[in-house]
């Protein structure tokens, strides 16, 4: 450990991954080794920097310079002319796509001047596999604080405080929730992480998982010695492998340390965690059906009343909190109610993590305090549209959300405000889309997401998704009529109102907000039965056109 | 090791700190000391390398956190290399040169800590930068 003068990070998010990233970390291992100066410098692979569009990242520390797109080849170089000579490698530098001016420091990079981060404050720092580097950053403390020197009911008072709300999507209050499952009766309670990230196009809850596994197995302690439960499982779908891995080290290692198992900091409080592999269906986001998944049978939403907190798994009072969500906590815990409840919007505290996605520039993943305009995140952090292209619209909230327009640009963003402009925070999927879509396209994509993963159990959302699906077809291959629209725009009420869970409930928004929004694209593949004046050139007589 | 109080879990955390401390190091604000060793060809030839190990070992021993090391390229004094320069925040940087080994810990000791420049090491910049 010591006389190690300078830190070599290496992205090994799934991203950086997928662009050989492991490939460059072999490679600068091998380099170091036939120069010799494998003691005094340290390759540490680490979780995701977020900046995955100019991925593999490399950081070099504590020169605080960072190398963009490291291919293995590069590897060399980065030897012989950084660790070695001193000269910074300016080819592999960022460079601003407007001016082409070349950025040595991450945090003058402009994706990252807007970012605050909270919940991935670790990620692309700590090497996730090492249980040491994150208690040197503090880790655990919060922990051993709850444990130690806070009352239960201490601990709630400070979640509560902070106004922190659920990540996965509702935004409902997380001390609430706890408060809740606290008051229940029962010898036995569960607390559940919600990991099962199902909207095309999110990667929040991976990334952190992947890059700071520790804080989130820290935060599930704390809330279970709030609610009262000794036993925690994580719910994760099985396509996450690497996440998957990272977690089962991390368990092992604080089960080794004695962070996690029985008289945890030498308390009475004992508290170990499962994981759980889901088999990837949407629905299992939803908590009943991810509690039905994790007991084994079917994932099929019950209805609620009974909430979780009082009936869950295995009839117990449950809790069950998303990935981000839990990565709040300790920060919470560490720098107390007030700082966290400083950030944000009145009723939206603290931060939020969106996974940028579709024709931006810097695809990647963001978390911004809340109260940032969507105009900051496109444009400033976003980098802007892909070839200097126009914005047209952007879909938040995945499948379940709506569109927003170039008109909602400066909307300050919260849990609130996105509900008021027809759409929702969603678990963070943020997914831009240029001139060129189709927004009927998009509606259909979406639309045909929904129905592959409608659970079936009801009605509504089992059948009507599908003839959803087959009127959009019908418009899209140019063979609708008018009434096809309108028996599309019933259908979306009709199901909205009589399904069971939230995927029903939310499965035809997509469809309501770009019709909203983009009623022209709409009848532009309407033929005119009456007016044959050719596709494409519908002028509406009557005003058929949605509610607005 | 199990943890069985929150003061084992601090001692754990104090022993590792040094080790992430590099890298907390290299976030932004420049209130830190900077220790730039030239590491040209010419400067490794004459122990840059060693003198480089030798002030971030030392450093580390007198647990000076707000000081960073990097490595940098050739300054253009050969005849003096190994090169060292120093920046503190407010000051005007102090160029060294011939810092072998056995010089670090009087520039640790006497300008880094002590805020005086060791004067018979000081090379006398004499040029611009633009």
């Amino acid at each position: 450990m010591e006389g190690i003068r300078t830190h070599i990070l290496v992205c090994g998010g799934t991203g950086c991954m997928a662009s050989e990233s492991e490939k460059v970390i072999k490679n600068l291992g091998l380099i170091l080794k036939a120069r010799e100066y494998k003691e005094e410098v340290k390759i540490v692979q680490t979780g995701c920097f977020g900046f995955c569009e100019q991925g593999p990242i490399v950081k070099i520390e504590p020169d605080d310079v960072f190398y963009v797109r490291v291919s293995p080849k590069d590897a060399k170089d980065i030897i012989d002319e950084h660790v070695i000579k001193g000269r910074i490698v300016e080819r592999l530098l960022y460079k601003e796509p407007s001016n082409e001016n070349t950025i040595n420091k991450q945090e003058d990079i402009p994706f990252y001047k807007k970012q605050l981060r909270i919940a991935l404050r670790n990620c692309g720092l700590i090497n996730p596999e090492d249980i040491y580097e994150y208690i040197a950053l503090g880790g655990y403390e919060a922990l051993g604080k709850a444990l130690t020197e806070m009352t239960k009911d201490a601990v709630l008072d400070e979640v509560k405080k902070s106004g922190l709300r659920g990540r996965g999507g509702g935004g409902f209050p997380t001390g609430l929730k706890w408060e809740i499952t606290k008051k229940q009766e029962s010898d036995v309670k569960f607390i559940i992480c919600n990991a099962d990230e199902g909207d095309p196009g999110a990667f929040m809850d991976r990334s952190i998982l992947e890059g700071d596994p520790h804080a989130v197995l820290e935060a599930m302690a704390i809330g279970a010695y709030v609610i009262g439960a000794d036993k925690g499982i994580i719910y994760i779908r099985a396509e996450y492998p690497l996440a998957i891995e990272r977690l089962n080290i991390a368990l092992k290692q604080a089960r080794d340390v004695g962070l996690l198992g029985k008289n945890i900091f030498g308390t009475n409080f004992n508290f170990d965690i499962d994981i759980k592999f889901g088999a990837g269906a949407f629905v299992c986001g939803e908590e009943t059906a991810l509690i039905n998944s994790c007991e084994g049978k079917r994932g099929e939403p019950n209805y609620k009343p009974p909430y979780p907190a009082e009936k869950g798994y295995w009839g117990h009072p449950t809790c069950v909190n998303n990935v981000e969500t839990f990565a709040n906590i300790t920060a919470i815990i560490n720098r107390g109610a007030q700082w966290f409840a400083s950030i944000g919007t009145e009723k939206s505290k603290g931060t939020k993590v969106f996974a940028l996605a579709g024709k931006i520039n810097n695809v990647g993943l963001v978390e911004v305090p809340m109260g940032i305009t969507l105009r900051e995140i496109i444009y400033d952090i976003g980098g802007g549209i892909q070839g200097g292209r126009k914005f047209k619209a952007l879909q938040t909230g995945g499948p379940s959300g709506g569109v927003l327009t170039e008109d909602n640009l400066d909307t300050k963003i919260d849990y609130d405000s996105l509900i008021e402009i027809g759409s929702m925070m969603g678990s963070g999927g943020m997914i831009v889309m240029d001139e060129k879509d189709n927004m009927v396209n998009i509606a259909k994509f979406y639309l045909e997401f929904t129905m592959d993963e409608s659970c079936g159990r009801c009605t509504p959302c089992r059948i009507g998704t599908k003839r959803m699906y087959e009127i959009l077809n019908k418009i899209t291959s140019k063979k609708g009529t008018m009434a096809d629209l309108d028996a599309l725009k019933q259908l979306c009420y009709m199901i909205k109102d009589s399904s069971l869970c939230g995927l029903g409930q939310t499965a035809p928004n997509p469809v309501i907000s770009t019709m909203k929004h983009f009623w022209h694209e709409y009848l532009a593949f309407i033929k005119d039965v009456d007016h044959p004046q050719g596709e494409g050139k519908y002028v509406p007589k009557n005003k058929i056109g949605i509610k607005s | 090791m199990k943890i069985k109080s929150i003061d084992e879990l601090r001692k754990i955390k104090e022993q590792y700190q040094d080790f992430v401390q590099l890298r907390k190091q290299g976030e932004g604000n420049s209130e830190h000391v900077e220790v730039l060793v030239g590491m040209a060809t010419c400067g490794i030839s004459s122990g840059a390398r060693e003198t480089l190990n030798a002030f971030v070992t030392q450093l580390a021993k007198e647990k000076i956190v707000g000081a960073k090391v990097i490595s940098v390229g050739c300054i253009g004094y050969c005849h003096a290399e190994p090169t060292v320069q120093i920046n503190i925040k407010g000051q005007k940087p102090i160029l060294y040169g011939n810092v072998t080994e056995a010089n670090v810990s009087k520039i640790i000791e006497q300008h880094i800590k002590g805020g005086k420049p060791v004067e018979d090491l000081v090379l006398q910049v004499d040029f611009e930068r633009a």
